[in-house]
């Protein structure tokens, strides 16, 4: 099953994952492009989420789960003691189900995690606002009430406020956990083109729900069933001829 | 012809409306009851308002044969003692309160919180007694040697720590309430801590905090009115706190010198000591005064707590 990925970033070699004895993923072994969109699909509860959620470490907040094997990024393995995790968190950012803005203005929002890891003069960190809210197509609509607070906006501007907030502090992987599940579909679309023009500078990994929005802005995905990737492909075969017949019957609506 | 009947039973209705009536009749009960106390100590403190006016907050006068009488000695050890007792209190209740939330380890965190709330129900004439025969004789001996021989010789500061080690006096009567109000504080921050929700604890580590920039970037100002309303539960419970101060704070109306280490005296250890034996007239109308400027300064605490929080809501950017 393992696919041969020209320029891969980040590779999964026998990596499995538990919650305390329970077995949640299941030697996964597959790679990410860089600076290509990869999604994750599956029914809830699969493990897609935890697969996410492993490459930024996040899983190190909650004591009783753990990760073996190895996740490379860049041939380096991220799962070894000698990685700051902080650091690790800065190069991958990441999105939640719910927008989370900080409880502070829009132009804090974005400064505080830049201000974490670099110290830079007002004028510069003026600069690295707008840059980042800019990209997350989001300046226009705020440019005039950066002192407002973050909560004030309305959702869908709250949740490119978070994608500006990961990108402001410059990663390289940009990890999305369903982030248009609570979204209407005017905002759906615009986070879906915004996620289209990131993909030029960052490689993107999402878990979605919905398999039409994986087919519309992927081009990988990987198909997930009880911890197990069951299959990983190019987006447009995996959608159009899947290998396996789980991934058909989940991909088709027969199962799911 | 149909009819449809849209009327409850009479006597649902009755029910309905006794019991909003008693709602509202307790409601009011409590604006009542606040209204006639406060009449209450005005009217009993009217002779000595009269006979000392503002004057009777700066006088350090309390001769009640001479019937000269001065409010200030309790205000200060009142204010000192509370002060000393948050300047502790709130740091250790934080680091319990963040310890309990993000770094113990699951089996620890029942135990050591049950603990902590145990520790408010101890009654404070136990606490008193402790600090009286137990914690003083220890603090003479080896803590305040101890600091007039660290922070004694800064210059300004060092005049806090100056005179005789005795034990018993305003830092002791300090200390002693923030271990008794450590317990409110640490609790109502845990329990606000635990309210934060974890998907912003993640967001604030996802751009790579550390556990203690999350704590100060995200969850601080975001719980912030619950952290100030547990601050000003064990404030309020410091400034009124009676028998456990007045077993340790020396319980004198002469106030030498700047020192912590003096002995004083509080507003409510002033009441607890002289009440019984007070004749009426003056003496009695003084410490009633007593009485009614610790409410007042309750009710501006109060006030400035809320002024607090409105700033603060300022500082992170409008609402709307």
């Amino acid at each position: 099953m393992t696919m041969q990925i020209t320029d891969a970033q980040i590779e999964f070699k026998d990596f499995n994952f538990y919650y305390g004895k329970f077995h949640a993923l299941k030697n996964i072994n597959f790679q990410m492009a860089r600076h290509k969109c990869t999604a994750f699909i599956g029914p809830s509860g699969c493990g897609k989420s935890t697969l996410l959620r492993t490459i930024n470490r996040m899983y190190d907040l909650y004591p009783e789960q753990r990760a073996e094997g190895q996740l490379l990024f860049d041939g380096r393995n991220l799962l070894g003691s000698d990685i700051d995790v902080s650091v690790l968190r800065a190069k991958i950012g990441m999105v939640f189900q719910k927008p989370t803005p900080f409880p502070m203005s829009i132009y804090d929002n974005i400064a505080f995690g830049v201000k974490l890891h670099e110290k830079l003069s007002s004028k510069d960190m003026d600069d690295r606002v707008e840059w980042a809210l800019r990209k997350a197509a989001l300046w226009d609509e705020v440019k005039d009430k950066l002192n407002q607070s973050g909560m004030s906006l309305s959702g869908g501007q709250q949740q490119r406020l978070c994608i500006a907030r990961g990108i402001a502090v410059k990663p390289e992987v940009i990890l999305l956990d369903e982030p248009t599940s609570a979204l209407d579909p005017i905002s759906t679309a615009r986070i879906e083109e915004l996620i289209d023009e990131l993909k030029t500078e960052f490689t993107i990994v999402i878990v979605t729900h919905n398999m039409q929005q994986a087919a519309r802005i992927s081009d990988y995905t990987a198909y997930m069933y009880l911890g197990e990737m069951v299959e990983f492909g190019v987006t447009d075969e995996l959608f159009v001829k899947p290998k396996k017949k789980e991934t058909e019957d989940y991909i088709t609506g027969r199962f799911g | 012809m149909r009819t449809t009947e849209f009327k409850s039973s009479a006597s649902k209705r009755v029910g309905d409306k006794v019991f909003s009536g008693m709602a509202k009749s307790f409601a009011w009960l409590t604006l009542i009851l606040l209204a006639g106390i406060v009449i209450a100590l005005v009217y009993a403190s009217w002779p000595s308002i009269q006979a000392f006016g503002i004057g009777f907050l700066f006088s350090d006068a309390w001769n009640p044969p001479m019937e000269d009488f001065g409010a200030l000695i309790p205000i200060y050890g009142t204010l000192v003692t509370s002060a000393i007792a948050l300047l502790i209190a709130v740091p250790v209740s934080f680091g319990i309160a963040l310890f309990l939330t993000e770094l113990s380890p699951t089996w620890l965190r029942r135990p050591l919180g049950t603990a902590i709330e145990l520790l408010a129900a101890i009654p404070s004439i136990v606490y008193g007694m402790w600090g009286l025969l137990v914690f003083a004789p220890i603090f003479a001996q080896y803590i305040q040697p101890g600091l007039q021989s660290s922070i004694g010789h800064v210059p300004v500061i060092g005049k806090l720590f100056a005179g005789a080690p005795l034990g018993i006096g305003l830092l002791c009567a300090g200390i002693i309430l923030a271990i008794m109000i450590i317990p409110y504080i640490a609790s109502v921050m845990r329990d606000v801590f635990e309210v934060t929700p974890p998907m912003l604890k993640e967001s604030a580590y996802g751009v790579g905090c550390t556990t203690w920039e999350v704590m100060r970037g995200v969850v601080l100002p975001y719980t912030k009115t619950g952290v100030i309303g547990g601050v000003m539960l064990g404030l309020g419970r410091a400034l009124g706190e009676t028998m456990a101060v007045t077993f340790v704070i020396g319980n004198t109306n002469f106030l030498s010198s700047a020192s912590l280490f003096e002995p004083g005296n509080s507003i409510t250890s002033a009441l607890a000591n002289e009440f019984a034996e007070a004749d009426p007239g003056l003496h009695t109308a003084a410490l009633m005064e007593l009485g009614l400027i610790l409410f007042a300064i309750t009710l501006v605490v109060l006030v400035v707590s809320k002024l607090l929080l409105t700033r603060l809501a300022k500082g992170e950017g409008a609402k709307s």
